[in-house]
């Protein structure tokens, strides 16, 4: 197993200057940049700005000091248009939000996604099932950008229950929205794997066998079929984390929740480079660290599986 | 005893006319798909807003771009949806008539939606089954590729890709044709792979059939089922991406439209009082998807029924 994480890791980290290059590479052939806006700098203060970024020197060179910097110092730079703060200011102030309603949200879909999928498929064709189906396939087409204008509509404008928008570490009502907005898609998604694979499962000639022992029902299903059940769950689990963290760009621009997403978009909108390699590179390391965690949790489950 | 001869011709006869119909799999399949009742009201669900998307500009009162000054200022008094006016929708915020607007925001997204699909199609087959087909150390290089390009968290590149290089349909259709064909290349990859050993192929190869016509007969038509079924789910998936982008705003731009930037428009204006700016083009966003998603579950039940 150790080895088996090691070789993923030594594809794991190629990968990541990939990015890292690709991203840095497309920002450079680009028109326009950071400091062109609507009135023309002077040249000699351009000129000024360039050399202190950097911005002049060979693009190889450029790469490995901005490479150096992270490995070495774990730093960022500083952003380009906001000159008193640094990338990891701003990716401090966000990330926490992010991963608080990210994480929550991901539970959530897991959770209820799962229990709605193994109640269907334990009752199946009965009006449970129908009831779980017609859930899933009705949040199938709720994403996230939907989900937002719907329960603002309904929670704040006619029943005023929750804040429209904002965050507060210390008040969850502030979590609910944006939590139920990012889950539901793949709640729907999750739930529908579920069945079919718990469905699958439990005709297979390994619970029969559990049942003819005379083995209670609940100990067939904890014990011998949520198990293999969950192996093609597991798998979706990866491109779940990843439109999680996605999703948090709607979600913050929707409830203005100030997460990493915000900053992603501003600092598109504004070319600052630095910030969007920033976020850009934090978010690539979370998805390949957690595709790795899913791998290894997969491989953990089913021993068949060796790479 | 003597035999009827002219009975005996029309039997001889009825035998070579009515020579047993056999029922290819694709006509099997085919009658599935009929039957399936979610399948077909998916299949009429997309038939009538392609024809809304098609025809549907004819019976506009008033252009997309043309605002009417007799609402404007006051759209939640006067903006609502009416006959008699013309505004079948009510108008936008600005006085633009919200019929002509979804008509044409259905143009757009169903277009990104297809094309966005069709691209994954052709590279993700051509891909897949190249890969699949040559395997060795090409397969490998070639799978791995695609590895590394699925771990990149594709949508904060695409917005990359649209801010750096303009917001324009185009690089819209490059971005998303660009990331979309990864999943379709796997899957065509693994089942070229399940088929090349099949005894069928090994027969045809055992004859003397030249490899590009086993490509063309006996592998590609195999392909067909999952290509179909998949490209079916990629087009909502399509408009997915689109309406995301869009709706951050950054995907089509004015006075272009589509779903996702008028479900935008609409959830923006919406304390205003005027929710069928919301409610008309999130209501043909949600119906499509549901569509597609019949229509590709019906199409999967249908081509593989022990998969049911």
């Amino acid at each position: 197993m150790f080895a088996f994480i090691l070789r993923r890791l030594a594809v794991a980290i190629p990968t990541l200057l990939l990015l890292i290059v690709f991203s840095f590479v497309l920002m450079h052939l680009a028109p326009g940049g950071p400091f062109t806006g609507e009135r023309a700098l002077p040249p000699a203060v351009l000129a000024n700005l360039e050399r202190q970024y950097g911005l002049n020197d060979p693009l190889w060179l450029q790469i490995w000091n901005y490479l150096y910097n992270i490995v070495v110092h774990f730093d960022f730079g500083p952003s380009f248009v906001y000159p008193d703060r640094t990338v990891n200011q701003l990716i401090a102030a966000g990330f926490p939000v992010t991963l608080t309603y990210g994480a929550l949200s991901f539970l959530a879909a897991v959770i209820f996604g799962v229990s709605l999928g193994v109640v269907a498929a334990i009752w199946h064709n009965s009006w449970v099932d129908y009831l779980a189906v017609g859930i899933s396939i009705g949040a199938q087409v709720l994403p996230n950008f939907v989900m937002a204008p719907l329960l603002v509509l309904v929670f704040t404008l006619w029943y005023r229950l929750l804040p429209g928008g904002g965050w507060s570490f210390n008040d969850p009502s502030f979590w609910i929205m944006p939590v139920i907005a990012l889950a539901t898609s793949y709640m729907a998604s999750i739930a529908r794997i579920t069945r079919s694979s718990m469905l699958e499962v439990l005709g297979s000639n390994h619970i029969r066998t559990a049942r003819a022992k005379g083995m209670p029902e609940h100990r067939v299903i904890i014990r011998h079929a949520l198990k293999p059940a969950m192996l093609p769950v597991i798998s979706y689990l990866g491109p779940v984390f990843v439109s999680m963290i996605t999703g948090s760009v709607v979600i913050d621009i929707y409830f203005s929740t100030g997460g990493i997403g915000k900053a992603f978009v501003d600092s598109a909108l504004n070319r600052d480079y630095a910030v969007m390699m920033g976020v850009t590179i934090l978010i690539g390391t979370l998805t390949i660290l957690f595709n790795l965690l899913v791998d290894v949790l997969y491989a953990w489950i089913d021993p068949k599986i060796r790479y | 005893m003597v035999i009827d001869q002219q009975k005996m011709q029309s039997l001889s006869d009825r035998l070579v006319q009515d020579e047993v119909k056999g029922r290819s799999p694709w006509a099997d399949a085919r009658k599935r798909f009929w039957r399936n009742k979610a399948a077909m009201f998916g299949l009429t669900i997309l038939v009538l807003v392609a024809l809304f998307a098609l025809v549907g500009g004819r019976f506009a009162v008033w252009s997309n771009e043309e605002l009417d000054f007799s609402v404007m200022g006051q759209v939640a008094q006067m903006g609502q949806p009416s006959l008699e006016n013309g505004h079948y929708f009510g108008t936008d915020n600005l006085g633009r008539d919200l019929y002509a607007r979804v008509v044409q925001g259905t143009q757009i997204s169903l277009m990104v939606g297809i094309v966005g699909a069709a691209i994954a199609v052709i590279v993700g087959a051509l891909y897949g089954a190249t890969a699949g087909y040559v395997g060795g150390r090409t397969d490998q290089l070639m799978m791995r590729t695609v590895d590394i390009l699925m771990s990149i968290p594709y949508m904060f590149v695409l917005i990359l890709l649209l801010v750096m290089f303009g917001r324009s349909m185009s690089m819209l259709f490059l971005g998303i044709g660009l990331i979309s064909w990864l999943d379709m290349s796997r899957i065509v990859r693994g089942q070229t792979l399940s088929l090349k050993n099949r005894e069928f192929i090994e027969a045809a190869r055992a004859t003397g059939v030249s490899s590009f016509r086993i490509i063309l007969r006996h592998i590609v038509p195999n392909l067909l089922g999952v290509v179909a079924v998949y490209a079916t789910l990629l087009v909502p998936l399509m408009i997915l991406t689109e309406s995301f982008i869009s709706f951050l705003g950054l995907g089509v731009q004015e006075p272009l439209t589509s779903w996702g930037a008028l479900i935008s428009e609409g959830a923006g204006t919406m304390n205003y009082g005027t929710l069928w700016q919301l409610a008309f083009p999130l209501f043909f966003f949600v119906i499509t998807l549901f569509g597609f998603f019949f229509v590709g579950d019906g199409l999967r039940d249908a081509l593989d029924p022990k998969e049911r």
